[in-house]
């Protein structure tokens, strides 16, 4: 699934004139160039064009310690650094033995001082181990020794990065863990060259750096899609019965599907969605998650659930229709080659891993493909399967209904609106990075920037829960409202979850915004509508609404008059 | 192997790396008649000929050839030609 380092090169000559550009620089105490050629070409397989700052060798300090290098000058929105662990160990080697103890603290404090220096978001690579043997296995029990000083600095390193909402780490340790030392470094090359990093190497650095990129952009898997026979458990269960299955310590290698679900169930719990598409009878597919007592996976844990005999095409699109959520954020696991590339070719967006025919080699080689990064995580996460199937729910007490306002009536609707906070800021983070449909502008916001836009008095900031008599939504709606002037608000960003559309929440949301201009006295309110790719279901949001389109140089805007604004119907109260 | 087969097969290498179909190699050619061979192309070529061959080349041989003859003759001991 990783291109290798001379495609990722290819990659260079492509067009990326309709791609998205971001300006990130790179510093590095060894040669980077590989790793700049291989940043650029691993983003244009990820769908973004990447204007690169390479600062000159070995600035590292000089460009981020200065306030007028000329890596500030250039205003990247990533700054990616690479100190190597050969330097590090070079420096540990120059300092006065009684000093080497302190080594991983001195780094730490200068990596705490560029991130409270930069503005951008950081991108730091952790250090992979060099075990320089001075202390055999008893490095583990002396602080003197460089592999003690390399694991304490990469466990502050994350220490760190809790703290500092703008520092993100690139785990290289967890690369070289994979593929060995041997294969990531290449003495003879580095000798001549100063490259730490093999050629080999280089793509899965770059790969990760990108994954942590696309994951802050809004791009990354939030459903996890599952075959069942042979995938999920060993045997088929409408010819074998549920209690002939290969699960659990005890037969053939059941073992190897327990650790798998277990896998499965973690994901869940941190979030991701669950699916099931099988090609078996509904009530036979689901007998061994009633009966098998082996089944670490329960009815409970999966949100969608589809078991019949059509084609594992059209049953994703129903399950996409049912979660509204992107096909390119959908992973879909299938042990049956035919399946999956009927996926493929049906469905190219949807990821489809080409998983190995040996089950004992699904984990090791899921492991290797990082599907499933993300940019925050909050404790809403682990709530969300409950939340779509309390959805499957509603759209099933929505079909007794003949009339809408009824049904919006019945379903005692309740909304909370808080400014942000530090009990929201999290989520409200987050829905800014995960909404791509209906979100106005797609401005994406790290919990540092919701911290910052709390405490600025040119903005007044809103967000909006939702509970029903079905359950608890959580957080689903952002508003930031930018005063531009004394008669004017400026919506910049109007941001909703797609589980509530249709319920309402419009209406509510514009409410509360013009209510709130006309006790602060504003005449205007201006919305602004910018496309993407995904936001289309909202570019006519303003106009349904009774805003007037006011084109400007090109910008899709929008402006209400807050004197004529008739309330908004609407079922849902405040709390 | 006869020399032959192998300068081919690094000439492929080499045509494959720097991106240049029409590259013709000769015992004499050095880094400076062939566009685009530097230091870092250089790096690539020796990791693409021992990937291709299945030898390793020592940081000093990596270092020490003057042209596409001294390489090759590096090449042709560890393959025993």
């Amino acid at each position: 699934m990783i291109s290798n380092f001379s495609t990722l090169q290819k990659n260079l000559k492509k067009d990326t004139s309709l791609m998205p550009t971001i300006k990130a620089a790179l510093l590095g105490d060894t040669a980077t160039q590989f790793l700049a050629t291989a940043l650029k070409g691993t983003a244009i397989e990820r769908g973004f064009n990447i204007d690169l700052f390479e600062a000159d060798y070995n600035q590292v300090e000089r460009q981020l310690l200065d306030p007028d290098s000329d890596l500030y000058t250039f205003d990247p929105e990533y700054i990616i650094v690479f100190q190597s662990t050969h330097k590090l160990l070079s420096a540990f080697n120059n300092l006065p033995p009684e000093q080497q103890h302190t080594l991983a603290d001195e780094r730490i404090e200068f990596v705490k001082t560029i991130a409270a220096m930069v503005k951008s978001r950081l991108i730091y690579f952790n250090y992979p181990e060099i075990d320089d043997t001075v202390f055999g296995n008893y490095a583990n029990k002396t602080e003197r020794s460089f592999t003690y000083q390399v694991r304490k600095l990469n466990l502050m390193l994350m220490e760190c990065s809790v703290a500092n909402t703008n520092l993100f780490i690139n785990d290289i340790a967890s690369i070289q863990n994979k593929m060995g030392r041997d294969a990531m470094f290449h003495p003879a090359v580095y000798i001549g060259s100063e490259m730490v990093l093999s050629l080999d190497a280089i793509p899965y650095v770059t790969a990760s750096a990108l994954d942590v990129i696309s994951a802050l952009h809004g791009k990354f898997k939030k459903c996890l899609i599952l075959d069942l026979d042979n995938t999920l458990w060993g045997g088929v269960v409408g010819d074998d019965g549920y209690e002939k299955l290969e699960l659990g310590h005890e037969l053939g290698i059941g073992k190897a599907f327990t650790e798998f679900q277990q896998w499965v169930l973690k994901l869940k719990n941190r979030g991701i969605i669950i699916a099931v598409c099988s090609k078996n009878n509904e009530e036979t597919a689901k007998e061994p998650f009633l009966k098998h007592p082996e089944m670490v996976l329960k009815l409970d844990d999966i949100a969608v659930f589809i078991a019949n005999w059509e084609n594992k095409a059209d049953n994703i699109r129903r399950i996409q229709s049912i979660l509204n959520i992107g096909y390119d954020s959908m992973v879909f696991l299938d042990d049956n080659p035919f399946e999956r590339n009927i996926v493929r070719e049906n469905l190219p967006e949807v990821m489809v891993p080409e998983l190995p025919e040996d089950p004992a080699e699904y984990l090791e080689y899921l492991y290797s493909l990082n599907l499933f990064e993300t940019a925050a995580f909050s404790n809403a996460d682990a709530e969300r399967t409950r939340q779509y199937q309390v959805d499957a729910e509603r759209v099933a007490t929505q079909i007794n209904f003949t009339n809408e306002a009824d049904f919006l009536k019945s379903l005692n609707m309740k909304s909370e609106v808080r400014p942000f906070n530090s009990f929201n800021t999290p989520r409200v983070s987050q829905l800014s990075q995960r909404s791509n449909q209906f979100n106005l502008r797609t401005i994406r916001y790290t919990v540092a920037d919701i911290e910052k836009l709390s405490r600025d008095p040119r903005f007044q900031n809103f967000s909006f829960t939702l509970t029903d008599k079905f359950g608890d939504n959580g957080l689903i709606c952002v508003v930031i409202l930018e005063k531009k002037d004394k008669k004017t608000l400026f919506i910049d960003t109007w941001l909703m979850s797609c589980r509530i559309l249709k319920r309402g929440m419009e209406h509510f949301t514009l409410n509360t915004i013009v209510d709130y201009a006309k006790r602060d006295g504003f005449e205007n309110i201006v919305g602004e509508y910018i496309p993407t790719a995904k936001n289309s279901m909202v570019q006519d949001h303003y106009s349904r609404l009774g805003f007037v389109p006011s084109n400007e140089n090109g910008r899709h805007l929008f402006v209400l008059d807050v004197a004529d604004y008739q309330k908004k119907e609407c079922y849902i109260t405040t709390v | 192997m006869e020399e032959e087969k192998i300068m081919n097969r690094v000439q492929d290498i080499f045509r494959d790396v720097l991106d240049e179909e029409s590259l013709t190699l000769k015992r004499d050619t050095t880094a400076n008649d062939v566009d685009g061979w530097d230091s870092l192309t250089h790096i690539q070529l020796i990791v693409a000929i021992e990937k291709r061959f299945k030898v390793k080349f020592s940081s000093k041989e990596i270092l020490s050839w003057k042209n596409v003859g001294e390489l090759l003759d590096s090449l042709c001991s560890k393959l025993n030609v």
